[in-house]
């Protein structure tokens, strides 16, 4: 491989027609080494499709391009000369443009200040005002190129997410860019709208552009790219024509690493149903019509791509996410659980996804963090007894084996496996009988994954139903009993975690979206 | 083991380089500025006058510190939300004026009354006021999701106009209210006990009752417990089963409570009611707060960091007087303080990029 490289760097160095060069990218976040000596080689006037699972670096690796993150180690070239973005309106200047996956617009202003941000046109050298005008002008300009049908005065906020993309895609051309990364740009477009951007991209494609373009779609990978580099793990895989790929190809390498013992051994029982979700809809996101029925003592995986609803579900079934319809049973019993009050009542946990966001509460102490969900425990008449909280909070810190140097200690000086912990102790400290875990393993090292896993399954041992959401596939194959699969906020299918192969969940995944 | 904790810090700190331990005395000193100001103005203003440490100045001082407790305890619960609460100075004059105008032997408000209610009667009345108050703050804040400097600072006007409103009724035409009962003063001014020939008015026992009150409330109660989660992160409160709303709202009631308290006391203590009584408590509450610890992060603070707020406060005010500072000068001053105050306060909890 290594000469294999080399080869290349020294024939990309002699052909004219390379645009951008990446060599050897390093990138550590702490404890987590997103991107491991990573290349990426766009010639000009090619679509160089970029692929991996959730977690593969891809969109680090864009970042470290784009002056986002500063790379740890690596060279980029730019048309052969040696470049470092520090920001990313230095990579706009010089020919580097992004669709960002996650839109980051004004959406209180209107579609031309958007497009003109921080590079707003004068009215003359003499007179330093902004002009209406010459915007209105340039941003018409663009959208007739490229046949977006879009009135540059309409406020951001008022338009559907698909033309806001559009609008994203727009400010990416009008920069003149040499290189153009889109990160993700079809998931929120309808059918039509992705045949309009293929025609953008065939236009800057024919212009002579370097096109990067992120997708989990396999068809539209086939279709519109001309190369296709994939990565696993922040390590680069493979870089192939298109022509010579099939989707099975491009899955087994996405996805082809082994499973080692990193899981604990299961000895779980699988007994009754103890759960049965009945045609859950979502008021307000796109989950619809999930149906799926959990037993006690399973550990049931949910499988899926970023947006495909899983997350959705399981705020749903809380009662944190509103439902338009839908039941839920538990013990044949139905039960509301219209916000989380109710449905800790009804013995149910929620280990959220973004900690710091809805898990911890960063300035309190461990004992706070853990006594907070089960307050009435520790009451002595009208008061709460400083004991029983201690004897409890001292309970989940040994249970979970978590490393702190005391009850009293602010969470956010622990690491992130360990305040997972104390998140995981709060919950048990309710007694529930259903926990509902949002990727409990995201970022943690893979010691105390170990750990959490084992956690899991000793749950699951005591005849609890556990239900984990994870994007890491490897861990539902090696934790759940059964794997049920999210697919644009539908259920794809189910599928015995002992029987099934990465592949097989895949293809379930990419099943409507 | 304090001492070997003690001594385990000492020993960490020998090791540190020189340029570290630059840093770390550095720190020591920049986090507890706020104290160490004050006492050095306390040293400086002693040596000036030696007065001011003398027993009538100190008694002084705590009275004073008596009476502003109450407010600073309430609005202190309303600061760990990451609010803020400046209907306070109104919500003690509207209180005061409605203890003055019923126990008062005039009875100009309602000239139609021959004798004054029980004190019992009007006490619990001030304190359905200051609740509805509170509850309309509370309410507004966490069901419409306003932030708490719009709700109270729109409260503020309309309670003002209240005030105005109700010091025009009967035949009173605007005027201040005095004229105050026996019993309703000396119940409240009347002297608790003498230190040599020093009087100590009872309030000050009652503030003593109200700030223990307040600290069972925020340590030993569900309702506490919850207040400081919801301050740190009302997302993760919301997950872990936390009414959110009705802590907010009952936080807000029992500010608007403390505010009462604090108005029915001041009645009684500056003998007089009128339209400008509490007018700009909240920003000496606010302050006192700050000073003492309650961060506008939210999630933290403790009620004997508000005591001590509340109190070094007055010291600095009470200083001040001695020094015969212009008047004018003092508002200079305590702005000054507030903003120190804050940039101490908020320099810990920075994330250092």
């Amino acid at each position: 491989m290594e000469k294999q490289k080399t080869a290349s760097a020294a024939e990309a160095q002699n052909s004219k027609d390379v645009l951008l060069r990446m060599e050897g990218i390093v990138k550590s976040f702490p404890g987590v080494k997103a991107l491991d000596n990573v290349s990426l080689t766009v010639k000009a006037g090619t679509v160089h499709a970029l692929m991996g699972e959730n977690g593969a670096g891809k969109s680090t690796l864009m970042k470290c391009l784009f002056g986002v993150y500063n790379k740890d180690a690596g060279h980029i070239y730019l048309e052969g000369r040696e470049v470092n973005f520090k920001t990313s309106k230095e990579a706009l200047e010089n020919g580097v443009a992004m669709v960002h996956q996650e839109l980051n617009q004004a959406l209180k202003r209107n579609v031309m200040d958007n497009m003109w941000l921080g590079r707003f046109p004068k009215i003359s050298k003499w007179c330093p005002l902004t002009s209406e005008t010459k915007m209105y002008a340039a941003t018409k300009k663009v959208f007739d190129e490229l046949e977006v049908n879009v009135d540059p005065k309409t406020v951001m906020s008022r338009m559907p997410v698909s033309q806001r993309q559009m609008v994203e895609i727009a400010k990416a051309v009008s920069f003149n860019s040499k290189v153009i990364v889109f990160d993700e740009p079809t998931s929120s477009l309808t059918e039509e709208e992705v045949e309009h951007l293929f025609r953008i991209i065939n236009m800057l494609r024919a212009r002579g552009c370097g096109i990067i373009y992120i997708s989990h779609k396999m068809e539209e990978i086939l279709r519109i790219s001309d190369e296709v580099t994939i990565m696993r793990d922040g390590q680069w895989i493979a870089t192939r024509p298109a022509s010579e790929l099939t989707m099975n190809e491009i899955i087994r390498l996405m996805v082809g690493r082994e499973l080692t013992n990193r899981y604990p051994e299961k000895d779980n029982v699988v007994g009754e149903p103890l759960l049965e979700v009945k045609g859950l809809t979502a008021a307000y996101s796109l989950l619809k019509d999930v149906s799926f029925t959990a037993k006690k003592g399973e550990v049931l995986g949910i499988a899926g791509l970023d947006g495909s609803g899983r997350t959705e579900l399981l705020e749903n079934i809380f009662g944190i996410a509103t439902r338009k319809s839908g039941e839920i049973f538990l013990h044949g019993k139905r039960v509301l659980n219209r916000n989380a009050r109710e449905s800790l009542a009804n013995k149910f946990a929620l280990l959220t996804e973004e900690r710091r966001a809805t898990g911890i509460f960063a300035i309190r102490d461990i004992q706070a963090n853990t006594t907070i969900s089960s307050l009435w425990r520790y009451k002595v008449g009208p008061f709460l007894s400083n004991k029983k909280l201690s004897e409890s909070t001292e309970w989940g810190i040994k249970a979970m084996r978590t490393k702190t140097p005391s009850q009293y200690t602010q969470i956010r000086s622990l690491s992130g496996g360990n305040q997972q912990k104390v998140i995981l102790a709060r919950w048990l400290l309710t007694e529930p009988e259903v926990l509902l875990l949002d990727e409990p393993t995201r970022g943690i090292d893979v010691g105390a994954k170990y750990e959490i896993y084992q956690l899991i399954l000793n749950l699951a041992k005591q005849g609890k139903t556990v239900i984990m959401v994870s994007s890491e596939m490897p861990e539902l194959l090696g934790v759940c009993d059964r794997i049920l699969v999210m697919s644009g906020g539908r259920l794809a299918g189910e599928v015995d975690a002992k029987n099934t192969t990465q592949e097989e969940i895949m293809s379930l995944a990419a099943k409507y979206v | 083991m304090g001492e070997n904790k003690i001594k385990a810090q000492k020993q960490a700190f020998a090791q540190l380089s020189t340029q570290e331990k630059m840093k770390k005395i550095g720190d020591l000193l920049l986090n507890n500025a706020m104290y160490i100001i004050i006492l050095l103005a306390v040293i400086y203003i002693s040596a000036k006058v030696p007065a001011f440490l003398g027993l009538s100045s100190v008694v002084n001082v705590i009275s004073l510190t008596a009476a502003k407790l109450p407010i600073a305890l309430g609005i202190g619960g309303c600061i760990v939300l990451t609010g803020t609460d400046i209907s306070a100075g109104r919500v003690v004059g509207l209180t005061a004026c409605i203890a003055a105008s019923l126990l008062t032997t005039t009875f100009k408000v309602f000239p139609s009354m021959t004798s004054a209610p029980p004190i019992i009667v009007v006490l619990l009345m001030v304190l359905a006021v200051g609740a509805v108050v509170g509850f309309v703050n509370g309410f507004s804040v966490a069901k419409f999701k306003l932030h708490p400097f719009i709700v109270t600072l729109s409260t503020q006007l309309i309670v003002y106009g209240v005030i105005l409103m109700y010091l025009k009724n009967g035949v009173n035409n605007g005027q201040t209210l005095s004229g105050l009962s026996d019993s309703y003063r000396s119940l409240i001014t009347g002297t608790l006990f003498k230190i040599g020939n020093v009087a100590v008015p009872r309030y000050v026992l009652y503030s003593i009752i109200l700030t223990v009150i307040m600290w069972i409330i925020w340590n030993k109660t569900t309702f506490g417990k919850n207040m400081f989660a919801v301050g740190s992160n009302e997302e993760s409160a919301n997950v872990s089963g936390v009414n959110v709303a009705r802590t907010i709202i009952l936080v807000f009631m029992l500010a608007g409570m403390m505010y009462a308290l604090t108005g029915f006391l001041d009645g009684a203590r500056i003998a007089s009611a009128n339209a400008n009584t509490g007018l700009n408590y909240e920003c000496d509450a606010i302050a006192a707060c700050v000073i003492g610890g309650v961060s506008f992060v939210g999630g933290i603070g403790r009620i004997s960091g508000i005591v001590v707020g509340v109190l070094l406060l007055q010291i600095i005010f009470a200083g001040l007087n001695f020094l015969s500072v212009d008047a004018n000068m003092l508002y200079i001053i305590k702005g000054l303080i507030i903003l120190v105050a804050c940039a101490i306060d908020m320099r810990k909890y920075l994330v250092r990029k």
